[in-house]
């Protein structure tokens, strides 16, 4: 190859940096330096300094010894951390069925033809593309306890004659950020969904409605095992995401009302950055990363099943 | 179309079709409504006789302009706005040249490489928030735009490369031969030939990952202490709620304006989005 590449220069030798690059290990090489370089610097490095951090005492401006696993036991013996981790499974299961079972129905509803689709389709990704604070925010001012436009019309239309304190109470506070989760997810799940629909071709669909199938039968024998790998993809995805959310619950409650809404994150900020425990917090966001880890691993065996087949 | 009489056609479309687009819509609506309502009026209790939430006869711009001229705001979008560009160039450089290398160059270790890069792209910020502050203040970039366009690169290099080399793979290599035939180098090959082919992926890479990182927070609100430093997601949660009174109409403001330049970018590019989003989950 690098006799080739020197010979049809026209018997000029290019410079030696030049030729060094006609070898394709020394150019990806160097096409993959900056890369790795931002890569090692700002994660890998990152991770070992925060396995060490969680194994020392050490607080914000004090350097802290080494205590092995003690923040370890201290939050695995903590009431607020098992309510975490509760509250970590219990959002992400939820959000992860409704995001995937409402995002699917959405995605078959604009897999048909009809006026105005493109317009409604970009549309709907509006949710998924505003920055999740800002839009978190407007669900805040529509829950607010005293000015609450929902509170104002289920009173309307004489659903309820009190009002519903969304966010002072922990289960309705919890139920309304899984909703605002809900919200912002189901577009990602529609819009990938309806890319992975359109792939299957319709002349498949319409075979089965010849051999007699019912729109049902249709969809759970034909469409369904088509739609199965990426469905597969986008649900690891999302519960990836969702799993260490921050930004949501941050601004709705700040993990409250009385630590009940609080998930790794948000209870890693609270202690790490809030009170200033970096040791603590940083043991607190380790703790998501066997699932985290379990879930790509289970991602990574299932892309490469994908592709021998 | 739904099979069947046109009852059937309501049902089973127009009515869950018009409610998912109605609740999907409507946070932005009242966002919006907040936004140009008058304070009397948006301190209204929900309860308050003759109170119309939907509408206001008497719109205002008191709120933006108390963003303009009370808070940094402007500053905020500057900051949002270079980060977000600056992190979206480095991402795609480094993002476009690793994709290539995975994609089309044999080399030892080419399969492990691309493998880490993957799971680097499932690396969630909020497992490395607290030792990469440590790290962003011994390195002396804390409160300064470099620590977030240093660091955003983390989430968005992955996810370019693996777009770009889903996208590299699709070219025909013959393209690539021939300029080699007449005496290109690798490198030039490269830098003429597949690049130009690759523009609308590099498009779809570079909208998403502007969108990712104007939507990025914990990063910023680590990093990031002093007022004129803060990007806008930042901004707004910080200094238009003191301790416990919220300023919901500039808040809304804030959201709203903030949320324009994305809005605007997306608009302009919403095939390339959707190619970006949905290779990104594709590979």
């Amino acid at each position: 190859m690098v006799a080739l590449a020197t010979s049809s220069a026209g018997g000029k030798r290019p410079a030696p940096r030049a030729r060094l690059l006609e070898d394709e290990r020394w150019l990806a090489f160097a096409l993959l330096v900056p890369t790795a370089i931002l890569l090692g610097l700002f994660i890998a490095y990152p991770f070992v300094k925060g396995v060490i951090l969680s194994l020392t005492s050490a607080r914000v401006g004090v350097e802290g010894e080494f205590v092995g696993l003690k923040n370890f036991v201290k939050i695995w013996n903590d009431g607020i951390f098992h309510v975490t981790v509760w509250n970590t499974f219990w959002y992400t299961g939820v959000t992860t069925v409704f995001k995937l079972a409402l995002g699917l129905w959405l995605a078959l509803l604009l897999n048909r033809h009809f006026r105005g689709k493109a317009f409604i389709r970009a549309f709907i990704l509006l949710p998924f593309i505003i920055p999740t604070v800002l839009s978190t925010f407007a669900w805040k001012w529509m829950f607010d306890p005293t000015f609450s436009v929902i509170n104002w019309t289920l009173y309307q239309l004489g659903f309820i004659t009190q009002r519903i304190n969304w966010l002072g109470d922990p289960d309705l506070a919890m139920t309304s950020i899984i909703i605002i989760n809900v919200w912002r997810g189901v577009p990602f799940f529609a819009i990938s969904l309806l890319a992975g629909l359109q792939t299957i071709s319709p002349e498949l669909n319409e075979a089965a409605a010849i051999d007699g199938a019912r729109p049902w039968q249709r969809f759970w024998h034909v469409t369904w095992p088509l739609l199965l790998p990426v469905t597969m993809v986008v649900v690891l995805f999302s519960v990836i995401q969702t799993f260490a959310d921050f930004q949501l619950v941050y601004v709705m409650t700040g993990g409250g009302p009385a630590n009940a809404t609080h998930l790794f994150a948000t209870y890693a900020y609270q202690l790490g950055i809030g009170t200033g425990l970096l040791a603590e917090g940083a043991a607190i966001s380790l703790a998501m990363f066997p699932f985290l880890f379990l879930i790509v691993v289970v991602q990574l065996l299932y892309i490469r099943r994908v592709e021998v087949r | 179309m739904v099979e069947g009489g046109l009852w059937r056609r309501w049902v089973f479309f127009y009515i869950p079709l018009t409610l998912f687009v109605f609740v999907l819509l409507f946070p932005f609506y009242w966002m919006i409504i907040t936004t140009f309502r008058p304070d009397g009026e948006l301190y209204k209790p929900w309860n308050a006789v003759a109170y119309q939430p939907f509408w206001t006869n008497n719109p205002t711009f008191e709120h933006i302009l108390y963003l303009f001229e009370e808070t940094m705001f402007s500053k905020w979008m500057f900051n949002t706005l270079l980060i977000a560009a600056v992190s979206t160039v480095i991402s795609l450089i480094c993002g476009v040249f690793a994709g290539y290398a995975l994609a089309r160059l044999n080399f030892p270790w080419a399969g492990g490489l691309g493998t880490t890069i993957f799971v680097t792209y499932l690396v969630p910020q909020t497992l490395l928030f607290i030792p990469l502050a440590d790290i962003i203040r011994n390195f002396g970039l804390g409160d300064t735009p470099w620590a977030l366009i240093l660091t955003y690169p983390t989430f968005l290099i992955p996810f370019c490369t693996w777009l770009m080399m889903g996208y590299f793979k699709s070219i025909p290599k013959e393209l690539e031969e021939c300029a080699r035939i007449d005496g290109a180098s690798r490198f030039q090959a490269m830098y003429h030939i597949i690049l130009p082919v690759a523009v609308p992926g590099i498009m779809s890479a570079g909208i998403f990952a502007f969108t990712l990182s104007w939507n990025e927070f914990i990063y910023a609100l680590v990093f990031l202490s002093s007022p004129e430093q803060k990007t806008v997601p930042v901004g707004v949660t910080s200094e238009l709620i003191r301790g416990d009174v919220f300023f919901w109409g500039p808040l809304m403001a804030g959201a709203l304006l903030g949320s324009i330049p994305v809005a605007i970018v997306y608009s302009f590019f919403v095939e390339h989005y959707v190619a970006g989003l949905t290779g990104s989950v594709k590979g």
